[in-house]
Order: C-alpha cells, then structure tokens, then sequence
C-alpha cells in the first residue's frame, strides 16, 4: 500500500545533535546520497541530495523555514514537499524520516 | 473586593478570543479605569490571531507570531485572566459565573464572547482517533503532527475554512483530497466560473477534489482510515479533518435563559436582554444574522466597548462584507451578491483564460452590490468601497469593469491624493480595521517615520499588505516622509527595510545576534532565506569584530566548506601564495596532493594562483592538511573576502621596474588576508605604469612610479568592466598599507553586502571617498586602525585543525 512503511524498515543514521540547526548531514545509502536537514524548530527532513535543476548536493545549501536553497543556481526546494519554488519547476524524492528522542530514523529499506 | 478602588465596577469577560479581547481593548483605550476586569479562557494560551491559523498550518508563521495579546498585556493593564478553566454556569440573579474549577466570580456586567464550535455533522466515524476539525492551536498542533508521520488527508469541505486546511496540510507534504457537497468550490462567496478556476487552480497544486460529495461515514475500527461517500466513492486517509463550518457557541447563554435562536440574540446596543449581559463575536445573532468574518466583529467591539464606557447612543451596524482566501499565490475577493438576483440586476463580467483572471461585477440602479475577482484582486478594495459608498457609476461604467485606474480620469491612481481626500474615520487597513485618523495620530504623536513604524504601532498594513500604498501616502501627508524613497529596495522579501536601514540600525542600536536583528526588525519570516542571511552575517561581523560569533549556517556553501563548489558538487581548493610568488617546495607539496587524491585538473587562475579542480567534500579536510603541512593556507578563493594580490616581478627583475612590487604585494597581502568583506576583494601591484599586474582593474590597484606609488580604487574586471579612479599618489610602503587599509575598511563598513568596489565607489563619489581616506588624517588613521583590530580576529587559517571536523564526512547508516 503506498506510503505505509513496516516497522523494520527504519534504521538509525544519526543523532539530532549531529546537524547543526539550520543544518545538513549526508547520508550514504545503496540508492545514493540522500540529505538530512534540521530546521530551526528541530524538525528533520530527508531529500535526494540531487537538486532537479543540475544535480546540485542540497545538503550544502542554506536551510530557512521548512525550504533549502540549492547550492548552485539558488532553486528554492520546499523540505515538506520536496517541490521547488515557483517559478521552477520540479521535485525532489523524499524518504521518510523521523525523530525518535535524539535519534534519526530514516526508511531505508521500505 | 478590591480595597483600593471600591468604586470600580466589576467585568467578567467568557472567552479569551479575539473577539472578546478587541472589545476589552477598546474599552481600555475608552476608559482604563472604570472596570476590575477578569477574563475566562478555555484554551491555555493567551489572545491569538484565529485567522492566521491557517498560516501556521502551512508552515508562514510560528505560533508566537501569532499571538495578539501575550500575557505581559493583561498584567500591564491589570486583567486577571484564568486560562484552561471554561465558565461552566452562570447565576443572572446573583450575577456570578461559575468555572469548572470551582471558582466563583462576581460581576457587575458580563461580556459574553464564546465564539463558535466546529460545525460537525452525525457521520459514523466521528470519535475515531485521526479525525480532527480546524478551529484552534490542539487541532492545528494535531494535524501537524499528523503530517509528520501520515501521509494522506482528507478534508471535508470545500469552504474558506476547508481549502485553507487542505492547502496547510498539502504545504507540510501529505496527499490531500477535499470533499465537497456542493458542485463548486466557496459557492458562499464565489459564483460558479470563480469556483471552477479556483478549483482548476488547486488541481494543478496537487490537491485532488470530489464535489458532489456526500460523507456517508468516516471508515475505520481503530483509527480513521478514510471517508466514505454516498454515490459508494471511497477516499483512503491517515487523517480526516471536518471543515465544514462553524456554529454559534450558545450553551451558557442557553442555559442562563437569555434569548437564543441560531445565536446569542443581542441589539443594536450590543447588549442582550438581561441589560448588564453584553454579547459580541461568532456566538451572537443581531437582527438574525451571525457572524464568521473578522471585520463587523471589530464593529461590534468598538460598538460594545462604547456601550461599557457609559456611551448611551452607540449603535451596531453591520457593515458590508468583503472575503479572502489565505492560500498563497491565490487571490480571490469576494463582496456582497454573487449574482443578479432580481429582474433590474445586471452583471459585468471580464475574463482572461490565458492569465487566469476573472472578475465580475453585480449592479443594481448604478451601483455595485457584488464583485467577484479571481487572480487580479487589487482593485477588490476600490469596488469595495464603492459599494459601502453606494457611488452612482453611470459616468464610469464602460470602463469600470477594468478597475480604479482605468475609471479614474487619468488613468493612473496617485494613492496619496486619495487617502488625502479621505475623511479620518475612513477605513485605511480592512484586515485590522484601522482608520486614517489612527494611523495619523500615531504618527504624530510617536514621531513615526517609516512603513514598518507604523505597521508596529498600529498594525495597519500589517497583514495582507494592500493598504500598504495608502499608509505610505499617509507617511507622507503626515510626517513629510516619503517612505518609498527612505527604503530604497528591501534587501529580499522577508523584510521591507534596505540595506542602508539595516546596517545603519544593527551598530546605532547595538543588534548583536542574527535572530535579534530579525526579531527587532520585524523580519517577515522567522530565518530569513539564502540571501539575507548571508548579509547580516557579514554586517554583524563587521560591527562586532571579535564580538560577534560568526553564523557557519549563514555562510554560503563555500565559505562554509571554505572551498569553491564547482557544477559536479565536487569542490575546487586554491592554497594562497603570497604576491603570486611560490617555491619548489610549495609546488611538491601541490603536485603530491594532486598525485595522492587522484585531483583530475590543475590550472593557473587569473590572480596568480594554482587551482586544484575536482576534490571531493569528503577529501577536503585532508587535502588541506597536506597542504597547511607543507606551510600553505587558505588562498580564501571561495570567499567574500580578500582573494589575491597580483604582482609583476617588479624592479628585481624588470628591466622597467621602477619600485620592488612583488614585495610590496607580498606586504599587502600580509596585512590583508583573511579579512571579509561585503564581496570579493583583489588587489594588484604593478611595478611600473605599463601595468603588468593589470592593476587597473581591481579594487585597489597599486602603480609604482619614479617618485613612489599611485593608488587606484573601486575597478573591476567582471561582468562590468570599469577601469579604476586614481585615489592619490603616495611616496613610502607604509603609505600605501595606511591606505589601502583604510580604503578597505570603509567598503567593509559602508557597503552593500554583495555590491564590489566599483559600485560602491560610484554610489557614494569619488570625492567622499577622497575626504574620508585622503584629506582627512585623523579619519585615514582611525579606519586603518579598525581595520587592523577586526584583522586580529580574522587572521586564522581556515584549513587549520579540520581534520578533526566530521560533518563533511559522509553518514553510513547502522546496521
């Protein structure tokens, strides 16, 4: 069923207090590098560290409200949705992710 | 009984909301000591902005920000206010309320402001954990929550109230589907060509829509698991959240015995018909109409407020309407009739399907009685104000439909010849119901002089912003400043002001900290973005050398990484050599890092230095200290901040040399490294005037010449090519030093953040820069020594001690 993960899937790649607020960590995983943001209400995210526009490591980029900007060419990507800001177009894939206490699970296997 | 004001009368304000509180402002803006006032709460929090809830739910604003009334408010002005503890009862005869706590208090006149309950319709389903409505912060905090873990949503409703929460939860990520009664969206407030715009618009979002949709149950056993409908659609659901309305919360009135039919019947007076129970807001009825929308609450506040004071002849009205939609990017207005209703009705209507705008207007005798815009809605308040004028259009009416300019004779608006035409009690700001005479009053008396001034004292022109261009003309009537002109060119969208304003404001009132500068400065939006982030930082590094605790998340990526991003992700490293000048060891060193982290290109850039292309993040960290082993820094290639001191070989060698040039570049760059700066800085030394070292096109360009050294300023070699303007000539190495320190330290202080030389030495003169640095001693010297204090904290290579830095290493997930 789309969206429901199994419980076994989630696996622990960092604690809160790796990535600083307003920061980003990467995280290695078989499907490529996928990007952990921490917002300044202490919320993660986790992205494809691959901006649609060129290929950009959004895990470089300025982290402000729930949205990061790429790197290179300054797209403005929404960590909720992972779609850009208008007036670009284009999506990034999400895993889903979440804080249990000061760990970081993210979905890998799902 | 309070002992020391034995005359005060007593009033005891149920709920806690915006009605209440708006009547309890006005009142103590009419008479602050004629009442002993206690307020009642259901929820825990302080007064709050109801309306923007559905900013919070879609992630514009925090909950702080939308706080109307903190506590701090009701100490100063004396108000016991009991949160979390409802009134449960009411006793008319002994005039006490009674809360669910037990406590009992006495008044002599009773404000009755409970608001409304969501309007929820008998579906099985209903007390399933996953269903929620959207009316306060526990629903919002829920559906939040729920966003963070669940994935789909389903609203049911297609109303103002649904569309807000189904774009919020659409904003924090989930899958949202709305269901719909009617055939069309908001068939309150739009008519049907509007609606199906607005619907088309949503689609396009992602938000999916089943109009015609009867909610048979909410399906589930433990939890929601999604909606059923009664043509047998099914809509699957994490979440389901009952937007449908809202109903006058009349239950203490009820059962006091007042009068109730679908609200708490009050007159024109505000009271009911016990005469020291006064009623206002979503839980009344006045002449068999209740109330959902913001603006005749206002009215009825100050009409209750007026009543309370002892005012014998104010009388509610209520005023014509007018509707919003807070979804971003979409505008829709909406007033009065949707749609001619009787024989001598006419419509107007203009569309462009291609710009997706729609506007239609309803006419009766000459006069508008409805308009409905969709896309374009600025003109929704002028017709709006046409219509509570009921103006005669006769004389405009071919181009009405066109909008204020277009029927204006001249076809453009002045705004300050308008709101100078308005009378004081006219209507400026319709989101916070301020009048011009408010707004004037405040100016005077508080000596305000700019936009966000007003905005703080007033709150007019702080919501939605459509009034912003009248209280501007308002500025300018008033106080004589031009607020467009002050505020040149916002430094990006989460703030009005410029950065003059800012960097101006950050050392006169001692702003130390990036959230402070925000906070103080009614920053839009809590962290601002990628491009005034950046900027403050720098200003605050300026102001506060040694003070100011550098912000590594307000750093673009390369001076965060302190390497130079390139297309792939991978990064480029330039170690510094000093005057371009370099050494067999420093080359092994190069060559043996190329050799070592398989670093596919070298090149020799433009300001004499060895460009190493392609190291990965993750090598970054040894890169350099393989580099700082063999006694190289940070060439800051990547930075706002100095870069290069290009030299020529100079009298040593050249057989034109007039002075040692390379020496001298080396000097410079001594003084010069690691300083920051409002953009890149490049220096050159040439050591004769034919030039070598081009130093005419760099921000400060040094020529030897016979008699000693030209100093050149404010060039570049960039997308606009400007040769530089020649400062001064000068005799000694030491000279030079002064100031060029000097000349640096007053474009660090005084330019734009991302503005070079070139464009700040053509905004503020060559003459300035002239009195400033070269005629006057004294100052040549002070802004030489401050540039020599802040250098004291920056001179510290970057690459230095990061090997113990694990955040460009790469995370491997546990097993």
């Amino acid at each position: 069923m789309d969206g429901i993960i199994v419980s076994n899937a989630w696996v622990e790649v960092a604690r809160l207090s790796d990535i600083p607020r307003l920061g980003s960590r990467v995280v290695g995983t078989p499907k490529g590098d996928v990007a952990i943001f921490r917002t300044s209400d202490d919320q993660v995210f986790a992205l494809d560290d691959h901006c649609p526009h060129k290929g950009g490591p959004l895990s470089q980029g300025i982290v402000h409200g729930h949205n990061v900007t790429c790197p290179l060419h300054n797209w403005v990507i929404d960590l909720n949705s992972g779609e850009a800001q208008a007036p670009d177009i284009g999506c990034v894939k999400r895993t889903p992710v979440r804080l249990e206490g000061d760990r970081i699970l993210l979905a890998l296997k799902a | 009984m309070n002992m020391l004001s034995p005359q005060r009368q007593r009033l005891v304000v149920i709920g806690n909301g915006m009605a209440g509180m708006r009547t309890v402002s006005e009142l103590l803006a009419r008479t602050p000591h004629r009442y002993d006032i206690t307020v009642f709460g259901a929820e825990p929090h302080p007064n709050y902005d109801r309306i923007a809830l559905s900013s919070v739910l879609a992630g514009e604003k925090t909950l702080d920000e939308i706080v109307i009334n903190s506590r701090a408010w009701y100490d100063e002005n004396h108000i016991r206010l009991i949160t979390s503890d409802p009134v449960v009862g009411i006793d008319r005869v002994a005039r006490t309320v009674t809360s669910q706590s037990g406590l009992v208090a006495p008044y002599d006149k009773l404000l009755l402001a409970t608001g409304s309950k969501p309007l929820v319709p008998p579906l099985p389903g209903l007390t399933l954990p996953g269903v929620c409505t959207f009316r306060d912060i526990a629903d919002v905090n829920q559906m939040i929550t729920a966003s963070e873990t669940q994935h789909r949503a389903v609203v049911i409703g297609g109303g103002l109230l649904g569309l807000e929460a189904a774009w919020g939860l659409k904003r924090r990520g989930m899958s949202v589907a709305v269901v719909h009664l009617m055939p069309t969206l908001m068939e309150r407030q739009l008519d049907v060509a509007a609606g199906t715009l607005l619907q088309r618009d949503l689609d396009e979002r992602g938000i999916a829509f089943f109009t015609n949709g009867q909610t048979e149950e909410i399906t589930g056993t433990e939890r929601a698991t999604g909606v059923k409908l009664s043509d047998g659609r099914e809509v699957p659901a994490d979440i389901v959240v009952v937007a449908i309305g809202i109903r006058p919360n009349v239950d203490l009135g009820r059962a006091c015995g007042l009068e109730v039919n679908r609200g708490i019947v009050v007159g024109d007076d505000m009271a009911t018909a016990d005469p020291s129970i006064f009623g206002v807001g979503e839980c009344i009825e006045h002449r068999g109409q209740v109330f959902g929308l913001v603006l005749p609450i206002w009215e009825q506040a100050k009409v209750c407020a007026a009543r309370l004071a002892g005012d014998e002849d104010a009388t509610y009205v209520t005023p014509p309407l007018s509707t919003k939609l807070k979804i971003t990017g979409i505008d829709v207005f909406s007033a009065g009739a949707l749609a001619a209703a009787a024989e001598e009705d006419e419509e107007l209507i203009y569309q462009d399907k291609k710009r997706g705008t729609y506007r239609k207007l309803v006419l009766r005798d000459n006069r508008i009685v409805g308009a409905v815009l969709y896309g374009e809605v600025k003109d929704g308040p002028w017709y709006f104000q046409q219509m509570r004028d009921g103006a005669d259009i006769e004389a405009i009416r071919d181009r009405l439909i066109l909008g204020e300019a277009a029927a204006s004779l001249t076809g453009t608006v002045d705004p300050t010849a308008k709101v100078a035409a308005l009378a004081d009690s006219a209507e400026i700001c319709g989101c916070n119901g301020v009048c011009k005479g408010t707004i004037t009053a405040k100016i005077n008396e508080l000596k305000l002089t700019t936009l966000d001034g007003v905005r703080a004292h007033t709150k007019a022109s702080a919501s939605c912003g459509s009034c912003t261009p009248l209280v501007e003309g308002l500025l300018l009537l008033t106080a004589g400043v031009d607020a467009k002109a002050a505020g040149p060119k916002p430094m990006c969208k989460c703030t009005s002001h410029g950065h003059a304003f800012v960097r101006r404001a950050i050392v006169a009132e001692a702003m130390k900290t990036i959230p402070e500068v925000m906070h103080r400065l009614g920053w839009l939006r809590p962290d601002g973005c990628h491009s005034c982030r950046p900027a403050l930082n720098y200003y605050l590094l300026c102001a506060w050398p040694g003070e100011y605790v550098d912000d590594a998340q307000s750093r673009f990526v390369n001076e965060r990484n302190h390497a130079n991003i390139q297309k792939d992700g991978t990064y480029s490293v330039i170690p510094r050599m000093w005057g371009g000048q370099t050494n067999p060891r420093e080359l092994r060193a190069i060559a043996d890092v190329a050799d070592k982290f398989g670093i596919p290109e070298m090149k020799v850039t433009g300001g004499q230095r060895i460009d190493l292309l392609g190291v990965k993040r993750e090598d970054l960290p040894a890169v350099w200290a393989d580099l700082n082993a063999a006694g190289m820094v940070s060439g800051h290639a990547y930075g706002k901040a100095l870069r290069t001191v290009k030299t020529c070989v100079g009298s040593t060698w050249c057989r034109f040399g007039t002075q040692d040039s390379t020496s001298m570049g080396v000097a410079l760059e001594r003084m010069t490294w690691g300083s920051w700066h409002p953009h890149k800085v490049k220096l050159a030394v040439s050591g004769c005037p034919r030039n070598c070292a081009e130093a005419t096109i760099k921000d400060f360009g040094v020529i030897a010449v016979d008699s000693g050294w030209e100093l050149h300023v404010g060039g570049n070699g960039g997308i606009h090519l400007r040769g530089t303007d020649l400062l001064c000539k000068v005799e000694t190495p030491d000279e030079v030093l002064e100031y060029c320190g000097a000349f640096l330290q007053l474009y660090r202080e005084e330019a734009y953040y991302l503005d070079r030389t070139a464009p700040y030495v053509e905004r503020v003169g060559l003459d300035y820069v002239k009195a400033l640095v070269v005629e006057n001693a004294e100052n040549r010297r002070a802004l030489y020594d401050r540039f020599l204090h802040a250098q004291t904290f920056s001179q510290h290579d970057p690459w230095a001690a990061q090997n113990e830095n694990t955040t460009f290493k790469t995370l491997v997930p546990a097993e």
